[in-house]
């Protein structure tokens, strides 16, 4: 699914890489814990979290995550936008919770990793 | 090939800084994308470890064409029980780690099972080495 597809369905707003709105992903994982994250084996995953700090771009960066959506109507600091814009990462801030942003997308096509 | 990076205990602005720039001169090299990833998480959660428990540490990369292999030796605390720190689960962590995302106890055992060798010597009050090998051929 094309980022700018999940942009409208979770009602979100790019705040990093509007750019790159045909980026194409399939398959997503949620989770605020970042040790988490680093266990997965699969590339190109959207990674849907409440976690809003330097370590979540850090951690998408080593994964090769490409695409992050802060849910919960967290906010990116400055910090955060510079790496992601340096690491050309995908950002989307969205007011939705967790569990609304990952249900509308499940419900959209987007697979589960596991 | 030889480099050397700093790490700053405490310091979480700046934790994944030296593996992000291992990352990158390991895709420079051309090295294979499925040994970059096993090598940069595994680095990642290493550096981590020391800026989460140590109060100031160095990573040393040596790479030829059949290796990759990296030390992160720290001055800290060290680990009084290896065979503990290796359990998952097991965490010593801080609120302040957890908040980042970390601290589940899960960093040392994700090293292990990205690692194609990992080795680990600590002395209490005076810091640790990890060692990780990554076998290129």
């Amino acid at each position: 699914m094309k980022i700018s597809e999940i942009k409208n369905l979770i009602n979100g707003r790019i705040i990093c890489g509007e750019d790159r709105e045909d980026y194409s992903v399939e398959v997503a994982f949620a989770s605020d814990l970042m040790s988490d994250v680093l266990t997965l084996k699969d590339d190109h995953v959207l990674l849907i979290t409440g976690l809003n700090n330097l370590q979540t771009i850090r951690t998408a960066e080593m994964s090769d995550i490409h695409c992050i959506i802060l849910a919960r109507n967290k906010k990116a600091s400055q910090e955060m936008l510079d790496l992601a814009s340096e690491n050309g990462q995908i950002l989307i801030e969205c007011r939705y919770s967790v569990f609304k942003t990952c249900g509308l997308l499940f419900q959209a096509g987007v697979k589960p990793i596991f | 090939m030889h480099f050397e990076y700093s790490i700053e205990g405490g310091n979480f602005s700046r934790a994944g800084y030296a593996s992000s720039e291992i990352k990158k001169l390991l895709k420079q090299l051309n090295v294979d994308m499925g040994i970059i990833k096993r090598t940069v998480v595994a680095c990642y959660e290493a550096e981590v470890n020391v800026v989460a428990h140590a109060y100031s540490g160095t990573i040393y990369v040596d790479l030829n064409t059949d290796l990759i292999r990296i030390r992160l030796q720290d001055e800290g605390p060290g680990i009084p029980d290896i065979d503990q720190a290796m359990q998952e689960g097991f965490s010593t962590a801080s609120s302040k780690v957890r908040e980042m995302g970390f601290g589940a106890g899960m960093g040392l055992p994700n090293i292990k099972k990205n690692a194609d060798k990992m080795e680990i010597s600590s002395e209490v009050g005076k810091g640790t080495t990890l060692e990780i090998t990554m076998f290129l051929q």
